[in-house]
């Protein structure tokens, strides 16, 4: 199973917890981890990247292993780590004032 | 025994009032949708426990709600709005091309005969129609024909903020965007032209008697009486007597005529109520004196209701769908302010009371009659 970390805003959204788990299929890329959460809380489709173009909201950021994936392909592996469930792949709203 | 319930929008979320009909003491319950900007949220007028809510965030972007238990409750449902077709591009602010893009919705309003049919005016300007309580949006994508390349964003956005249907005939609607106009349908949503005539922005615009580029801030009618149409405009209040065919100012002694809301009383077609706000460019009431200015003859003739707002150093604003009425005798008047204040008068404006003091900045007030 993937980890998940959302921000509030989504995990209340979603009416579940900060840390989800998911079954996501080979290969364990960002962009299927997004398909797998999405289709498993169908509200959060739009509030992380568009219906349409599948792009990343401008102020959201996808942090795993202390490293900063958000400028990463996609399609590109997420890391072992979170590959086989240690750590989690966290989706953080940017620091943006408001 | 009937009661009201005020839905309130606010920055930083929503907030519902609840009196019974002596509207003295309020009950307090929120904030729903903490941290997001509630922009709207609206009761279905054939039952009144079908809520629908718009929530945006510049982070998650947006997201719709509905309630069918008077707001205790809430469920997400669709926040698809897809534009129909390719929709092209609209004037931007340095005059070139820009690509129509979704940003948020503004306002959201049920229909007057079924509480699953709805319709969204959204940010880039467009008018959004759902017929299954919102799990599904489509685009009545003919509005944009009406000279959608000349139509540019105002300050707070290109935003479809007023939406008016005609209680005699559903295939009658009016729509108001912020600076491009006010638009009409007669065929549901097919066909729509603008309805300007009579409206001057001397200072806004190159052409003052344009027919798109107006900056209109907020309509309102009465269900009595369709055709009459009253507007706020950036400068310049406004009427219509037919349904927007052409406009008069009646701003009369006005002390500015600029402002956002205004609104109708219930039981008095030719009662009006506008906030005047100094100027475009201080956003705030006129010597800092927060005074509503009611007209009871339609326009023209004004007189300030003060009792009981602050008359000395307020520098509040009050935002174009912050005002409206409840349909209890005698008519209630509600409005929100930008300092978090959501003010009430029980007797049509003769007196204020302020329900709540520190609220988020307030973004929209709508109120629900009960039975």
């Amino acid at each position: 199973m993937i980890r998940v970390v959302l921000p509030t805003h989504l995990w209340r959204l979603a009416n579940t917890s900060r840390e989800v788990e998911i079954q996501v299929d080979e290969p364990v890329s960002l962009a299927a981890v997004l398909e797998a959460l999405e289709s498993k809380y169908p509200m959060l489709r739009g509030t992380i990247r568009d219906h349409v173009t599948k792009e990343r909201r401008a102020f959201l950021r996808f942090f795993a292993c202390g490293e900063d994936l958000t400028h990463e392909s996609p399609q590109a592996l997420l890391p072992e780590p979170v590959r086989i469930g240690e750590e989690p792949l966290r989706i953080v709203g940017a620091m943006a004032g408001g | 025994m009937s009661g009201v319930r005020v839905l309130v929008g606010t920055h930083k979320g929503a907030f519902i009032l609840t009196s019974d009909a002596k509207r003295s003491q309020w009950e307090v319950s929120g904030p729903h949708f903490p941290g997001w900007d509630i922009y709207h949220i609206k009761g279905s007028p054939v039952n009144p426990d079908r809520l629908y809510a718009s929530q945006s965030s510049d982070w998650f972007g947006q997201v719709i709600h509905r309630s069918d238990d008077g707001g205790k409750s809430w469920s997400p449902v669709s926040n698809k709005f897809i534009y129909e077709g390719n929709p092209g591009t609209h004037q931007w602010y340095d005059g070139t091309q820009h690509p129509w893009e979704f940003k948020r919705v503004w306002y959201l309003e049920p229909s007057p005969t079924d509480p699953d049919t709805l319709y969204a005016g959204v940010e880039d300007a467009a008018l959004f129609r759902s017929s299954d309580g919102g799990e599904s949006w489509q685009e009545l994508a003919g509005l944009r024909e009406v000279k959608g390349h000349l139509w540019q964003p105002g300050a707070g956005g290109m935003c479809l903020h007023t939406i008016l249907i005609d209680p005699r005939n559903s295939g009658r609607m009016a729509v108001a965007i912020s600076a491009a106009g006010a638009f009409r349908t007669d065929d549901g949503g097919e066909t729509w032209r603008a309805i300007t005539k009579g409206l001057r922005s001397d200072y806004e615009l190159p052409d003052p008697d344009a027919d798109v580029g107006h900056c209109v801030h907020n309509i309102a009618m009465h269900p009595s009486r369709p055709d009459v149409l009253f507007m706020q405009k950036h400068w310049d209040v406004m009427r219509s007597d037919n349904g927007g065919d052409t406009w008069q100012e009646v701003s009369g002694n006005l002390p500015s005529d600029f402002g956002f809301p205004i609104a109708v009383h219930a039981h008095e077609p030719e009662t009006i109520y506008v906030v005047p706000i100094k100027s475009d460019s201080e956003h705030f009431p006129p010597e800092g004196k927060l005074r509503v200015y009611r007209s009871r003859t339609g326009g023209n003739e004004w007189e300030a209701l003060t009792k009981g707002l602050p008359q000395e150093n307020c520098y509040v604003n009050i935002l174009r769908s912050a005002m409206a009425v409840d349909s209890l005798d005698p008519c209630g008047v509600y409005f929100g302010t930008t300092g978090g204040q959501v003010y009430a008068s029980a007797d049509a404006g003769d007196h204020w009371t302020t329900i709540v003091h520190e609220l988020p900045a307030v973004l929209s007030v709508e109120v629900q009659t009960l039975p």
